[in-house]
């Protein structure tokens, strides 16, 4: 490792916000000098978010949204992880299923909303049911192929040591397929975020997804729509960075080296 | 398989030569095919193979790469089923893998996800604690690696790895290692070192060993006796019996001999 002065370092980390800092200042300028209203300006988002946490409703819909993906998404990943696995498992029930799998995939999880909400009626049910299925096929996806990237040499290591086929699940099939199953449960996390918005839209009554479109419908406050965005933005982020520091542990780490 | 047993001592056809007379058979596996079949060609693999392995004797399995002596050794180790025939061990058949007998793969063997430590400890499961961190640390220091307890797989070198599989074998205590190329994918310098270790650890072991390699100059280093393959379907072509002690001086005028006259039997006149 090459020696770097930590005031470099300090510079280094700051760069990114310090971009983000210049990017506002040319909103703020461009919407000060433009005649229709395209955007409200920083300030005004920035106000708009204040007054939903002075109203009690930034806090509510935050957690009306991370409740509906935090359900949806740990049934998914319960029920589709172990199905993976299975079906990674035994080649011929995964050729059995997948030409069904490989149907459903392409097919948008919003193309089931009218279904969800006959099956759910409007409420947390059919938002929840929505990125369950956002959520489910591509676990059950990555699962299946993490099974398949096992070395061999590793499970016959594994039956040679004389494991029953309980403990060869334990101990070699499941640190077999950790590293992919993290990066899996990131990208999908990712994905059920941006459902949870658009099933919010549709089918409940709270949540951000649900602020943006009520903003919009109830008087046009498009700050109050750009500050709903800007606060799925940070917490998107922060979801991802609490999943990649799972990726750090030094037990998953062969699995992303490039040896 | 032309070969008659007589109160458990062993006569191996060899072509002559003489064969030491081990004092009990290990292993003997009798008129092994192998066909296997794939988009509906049918490749034969291995033709009639028959092998006798004695009481903690190093027996080398050499031939040219492709030719099957790794799907012998499988065979042997219990992961693939022949076609026909029969592996005896110790008098038992053989019917899948088994911890007494541990197969060593290439350095790739070894499980990532776990420590130097936790892959040593791997086949120690059923111990108690005490006795498990013993064996560890025991093994550690047979193959030099102390300091490296708590490191990845992916923290060692090539070399590292391999030392560190031979170990995860060896703590289970086994009575027999099948090492499939083990030192293939090393450098020459490090190949060379861990030959001397291997042997050292042999001889402290005594463990019936099974090696597979296609480097002829590796399998007159190590073995007792060499089981040439000739190529694709493989039979057993001869035996060679390596009668020089070790530590081996690898100029002598009969390690020459020996050695050439496998590369002859192979077909390789021995020029570049």
């Amino acid at each position: 490792m090459e020696k770097t002065l930590p005031i470099m370092n300090l510079f280094a980390r700051l760069r990114p916000l310090g971009f983000i800092a210049l990017l506002l200042m040319a909103w703020h300028i461009a919407v000060k000098f433009q005649r229709v209203q395209l955007l409200p300006s920083p300030l005004a988002v920035a106000h708009a978010i204040a007054e939903l946490a002075q109203r009690g409703l930034l806090l509510k819909y935050v957690i009306a949204s991370l409740f509906r993906v935090t359900w949806g998404f740990l049934m998914a990943a319960v029920l589709a992880i172990p199905l993976g696995l299975l079906l990674g498992w035994y080649k011929r029930s995964q050729l059995a299923l997948n030409p069904l799998i490989e149907i459903l995939r392409p097919i948008s999880p919003l193309a089931w909303i009218p279904i969800a909400i006959l099956w759910f009626g409007v409420g947390d049910g059919a938002a929840i049911f929505l990125i369950f299925l956002a959520s489910f096929l591509p676990l059950v996806v990555t699962a299946m192929n993490a099974v398949g990237g096992i070395a061999g040499v590793h499970i016959n290591a594994g039956r040679n040591f004389g494991l029953t086929p309980r403990q060869l699940v334990s101990r070699v099939l499941y640190p077999a397929v950790a590293p992919q199953l993290i990066i899996g449960l990131r990208i999908t996390l990712g994905i059920a975020w941006l459902v949870v918005v658009a099933a919010e839209m549709i089918a409940v009554n709270s949540g951000l997804g649900f602020l943006i479109v009520d903003a919009r419908n109830a008087g046009n406050r498009y700050d109050l729509v750009v500050a709903g965005m800007v606060m799925i933005g940070i917490i998107g982020l922060t979801l991802d960075i609490g999943m990649r520091s799972l990726e750090k542990a030094k037990s998953l780490r062969w699995g992303y080296s490039e040896d | 398989m032309r070969q008659v047993e007589i109160a458990g001592t062993p006569i191996s056809r060899n072509d002559g030569v003489v064969k030491k007379k081990t004092p009990k058979a290990k292993l003997q596996a009798h008129g092994i095919r192998m066909i296997f079949r794939r988009d509906g060609n049918t490749i034969s693999v291995l033709d009639d193979v028959g092998l006798e392995v004695g009481e903690g004797e190093f027996v080398c399995l050499l031939g040219p790469s492709g030719c099957g002596k790794s799907t012998m050794l499988n065979v042997i180790a219990g992961f693939l089923t022949p076609t026909a025939g029969q592996v005896l061990i110790d008098g038992e058949a053989v019917r899948g893998p088994d911890p007494r007998r541990i197969f060593v793969f290439q350095e790739r063997g070894v499980f990532p996800w776990l420590t130097v430590e936790g892959n040593i400890g791997f086949g120690l499961f059923k111990l108690p604690k005490v006795e498990r961190d013993e064996r560890i640390a025991y093994y550690i220091n047979l193959v030099g690696l102390p300091g490296f307890e708590k490191a990845y797989p992916h923290e060692l070198s090539g070399g590292m790895k391999q030392r560190l599989e031979v170990a995860r074998a060896l703590a289970v205590n086994p009575d027999m290692l099948f090492l499939d190329e083990p030192f293939g994918a090393l450098d020459s310098i490090t190949r060379l070192i861990m030959r001397g270790e291997l042997l050292r650890i042999w001889e402290a072991e005594r463990k019936t060993i099974i090696f597979v390699t296609h480097d002829i100059e590796e399998a007159v280093q190590l073995a007792d006796r060499v089981v040439v393959m000739s190529a694709r379907p493989a039979k057993i072509q001869r035996t060679v019996e390596i009668d020089i002690p070790h530590p081996r001086d690898i100029s002598s005028k009969r390690y020459l001999e020996l050695r050439d006259g496998i590369f002859e039997q192979i077909g390789l006149a021995h020029k570049v």
